[in-house]
């Protein structure tokens, strides 16, 4: 595997927060990351340095080799990196269906004022995605009618509607009534192993990062303070107490 | 509605001016004047897409009939100064646009506004060139070479406001349907994700920002060519909030509310102003504060609704 996207020396400060205080990460082509932590630790931050919105004070991002820091969001857009946001932003006044054809039209360049959004070809492609999402039934509401988990499902198809090579996702899980949660992650994994996206994602949701990630980074203190797979970090007493600070799952002690 | 039902009912609605023109002569000119304002209203009606008010579109209105005025002394052919003096407003739109797509909202209808003022001031102060508040009679202009009487020059004006009406009409409708114009209404609800899709959402604002420009030039040519005189009122506020009160009159929903709230606006206008000649500004005050209150599709879409009524019955 090699690696798509490499982060070195990151730095990041809010007022007396150190929200990155040296921060390495390398994230491998077609791998799933999880990145937890405690709130407010740095973790959306770094989803906004890679995307452009935030300049580090110091430090370097690189995607598949070149350097990213200080390109527009739009053109690192266009160098294949999407995410998808903690709140799901839809075009509210659009139709699910339009939502994903805009995300097409813009991937395949905005500039036609003369034939319709949906045209046959857009539309198929938007239904398809649409439907690989399990969205297809809601595809003529109005994005603002739909529930948390259609709207977080809607909100990432637009996402992968770009074709990015990766995908960095900020919770994709919050909000979701828990009853559903694990379908939204099922869904989500089957699609995005079919699209053969490399994906980062913040999550609260351990259930989830066991299920779903193939690495864990853990995010406390503007560091990483552990890295490895979901078995390894989850169970790690140290991890769990110090670092995420939430009590140990039930019949993890036994594991460890 | 269907698009074969809309054609239909643009046909029906210009052959309905030209009957109301040629049965009520008098009308001719204030329907040619109502289609030209309709033609600028319509760029309202896309900026309005994009949640953004311009306070100060009859700059470009303005400029256009100018630019008539100016160009008719050595270039006396309606049908060569209407194109170039709408394309010259579609470039003082880029320049214009350029800046101002840069704001949102009460800032860009404010930057709007200020920027028209400047231009009438201009137009007011260089009284050598402009002769100021006196304005500047057109000299006669051919039609397609032709040299027309009064009547048929009459004739020939509303006949091209129609046509432009018609053909802007439906530009504007496909640009709405088209991913730019669908994109322009994302730039309401949610303009940074367009950022995250890798587009711009100024440039998408710039688009329609110069296309509206464009066809205020094209009304204000056919204004300057109507009335055959133009005066800095042209590009005082007032009318280009009048642009925004017929644009809330008609109904931002359709292509139809542009046009259908510049008749009713000059009818009542003309009306008004002959039975409570010290009263019409009231009066069309309370019918826009009647529309925003109980019709806020405006007339066009009251008379939809209405429709869909009798339909259903």
């Amino acid at each position: 595997m090699s690696v798509l996207l490499s982060a070195r020396g990151l730095r990041i400060a809010f007022g007396g927060l150190k929200a990155a205080d040296g921060i390495d990460l390398d994230v491998m082509e077609g791998e799933f990351l999880a990145i937890i932590g405690p709130n407010g630790a740095g973790k959306t931050t770094f989803i906004n340095m890679t995307t452009g919105y935030l300049r580090p004070q110091a430090g370097s991002i690189t995607y598949d080799g070149r350097p990213i820091l200080g390109m527009k969001p739009r053109r690192i857009v266009r160098a294949g990196i999407a995410r998808s946001f903690q709140l799901p932003q839809l075009f509210t006044e659009h139709t699910v269906l339009e939502n994903a054809a805009l995300a097409i039209a813009a991937r395949e360049g905005l500039w036609s004022p003369l034939a319709p959004l949906l045209r046959r070809r857009f539309r198929a492609e938007a239904e398809e995605l649409l439907d690989r999402f399990g969205l297809l039934p809601l595809a003529g509401r109005r994005a603002d009618a739909l529930n948390e988990g259609a709207r977080k499902l809607a909100d990432i198809a637009m996402a992968v509607a770009l074709r990015p090579r990766l995908l960095l996702m900020d919770e994709p899980t919050s909000g979701v009534a828990s009853a559903e949660k694990m379908a939204v992650v099922e869904t989500l994994a089957r699609v995005l192993r079919q699209s053969r996206v490399t994906a980062v994602f913040v999550e609260h949701d351990m259930d989830v990062v066991a299920r779903f990630a193939d690495r864990v980074a853990v995010w406390g203190q503007g560091k990483i303070m552990a890295l490895g797979p979901p078995e390894q970090i989850l169970n790690d007493p140290a991890v769990l107490r110090d670092v995420i600070g939430i009590a140990p799952r039930e019949g993890s002690h036994a594991a460890a | 509605m269907s698009r074969t039902t809309e054609i239909l009912l643009a046909l029906a609605a210009a052959a309905l001016v030209l009957l109301l023109a040629w049965a009520v002569p008098w009308l001719r000119f204030v329907l040619t004047i109502a289609l030209a304002k309709g033609l600028a209203v319509l760029g309202i009606l896309l900026l309005l897409r994009a949640g953004q008010v311009s306070f100060g579109h009859a700059l470009f209105l303005a400029f256009a009939a100018y630019a008539v005025a100016f160009g008719a002394s050595t270039i006396p052919e309606a049908l060569i100064l209407l194109p170039l003096a709408a394309i010259g407003a579609a470039l003082l739109g880029l320049v214009i646009g350029l800046f101002v797509v840069r704001y949102r909202e009460i800032f860009f209808g404010m930057l709007n506004l200020a920027l028209s003022m400047v231009f009438y001031s201009l137009l007011e102060k260089f009284y050598a060139i402009t002769h100021g508040t006196d304005g500047i009679r057109l000299p006669p202009i051919t039609f397609a070479g032709q040299t027309l009487g009064s009547e048929a020059q009459g004739w020939a004006m509303l006949v091209l406001a129609l046509v432009l009406a018609l053909g802007f009409g439906a530009l504007v409708r496909t640009y709405l349907a088209s991913p730019m114009g669908q994109a322009l209404a994302g730039i309401k609800t949610r303009e940074a994700r367009l950022e995250f899709m890798g587009a711009s959402g100024r440039s998408v604002l710039l688009a329609a920002y110069v296309l509206s420009a464009l066809m205020a030039g094209a009304g204000g040519a056919v204004l300057a060519m109507t009335s055959r005189h133009v005066t800095p009122a042209l590009a005082y506020w007032t009318a280009s909030g009048e642009l925004v009160f017929i644009a809330i009159l008609g109904g931002a929903g359709s292509v139809f509310g542009p046009f259908l709230g510049a008749v009713a606006y000059e009818l009542t206008r003309v009306y008004a102003a002959a039975l409570v000649a010290d009263a019409w500004q009231m009066i069309l005050g309370m019918v826009l504060l009647l529309v925003i209150l109980f019709a806020p599709g405006g007339l066009w879409g009251m008379g939809r609704a209405l429709l869909a009524r009798r339909r259903a019955a």
